[in-house]
């Protein structure tokens, strides 16, 4: 399992093959990966800063990648999340997830999407023309995260 | 006690950290809450209760019937917007 919280940016082949390296075990891999996007809002955005809960943050990831292998069998996991000063089309956030089947795979990966972004503390600060302002959370991110209440 | 404010709620109290001890008569994060509200001024708007808030002991997210000790770190901060 990996998890790693960090300012530099990461290599989604890389992290897939290292997971199922000397694996034969592995059927499927499904990976996700985040990236800033310029428009969301009025402005394109120039940057984009992301502050976290140091400690909090890896422990909050590791108990969202648990909860994920309780609910699905799978062989193993990749979490990064970067941080500090992004730009437009930089990577944000990578989740691989590997399993013997697709099924398992598909549901985790989005299962810890869907909670990392209503439970993991980090928060996003955008720059545009009109100056810095903090992202607000979506209802929709709980809605989505809502969703899996229940699942077994 | 060590109290952690983040984000946009680290901006408006002008804060990041502070020890505290536990106030009298407040044993819970939401007492807590309330109390830290009542410092007035930037305080009370960013702690009203209107307000979207998590908080979180120890590093662990919690609700605010959550008990709080001598020793606890606490943490608030706006809902998360990470992913």
């Amino acid at each position: 399992m990996l998890i790693k919280v960090q300012q530099e940016d990461f290599q989604p082949d890389a992290v897939i093959a290292d997971l199922c390296e000397g694996r034969t075990d592995v059927g499927a891999v499904v990976s996700f990966v985040g990236l800033v996007r310029e428009i969301g809002g009025d402005k394109p955005i120039r940057s984009m800063t992301l502050e976290h809960y140091p400690g909090m943050t890896e422990k909050a990831l590791q108990a969202i990648v648990e909860e994920a292998q309780q609910r699905w069998t799978l062989q193993d996991i990749a979490v990064i999340h970067r941080i500090g000063e992004l730009r437009p089309a930089d990577r944000i956030v990578l989740v691989v997830v590997a399993s013997a089947h697709r099924g398992d795979a598909f549901h985790a990966c989005e299962f810890i999407m869907d909670y990392l972004k209503t439970r993991a503390p980090f928060w996003k600060k955008e720059v545009t023309a009109d100056g810095e302002h903090w992202v607000e959370a979506r209802d929709s991110d709980d809605q989505a995260a809502g969703r899996w209440t229940g699942d077994e | 006690m060590k109290v952690l404010y983040f984000a946009s709620l680290r901006e408006q109290v002008g804060m990041e950290s502070e020890q505290l001890a536990i106030p009298d008569g407040v044993a819970d994060i939401g007492g807590l809450r309330a109390w830290l509200a009542a410092r007035g001024g930037d305080w009370s708007e960013a702690f009203d209760a209107s307000r979207a808030m998590m908080c979180a002991v120890n590093q662990v997210m919690v609700k605010p019937d959550a008990a709080i000790a001598e020793t606890d770190e606490v943490a608030f901060f706006p809902p998360v917007t990470g992913g």
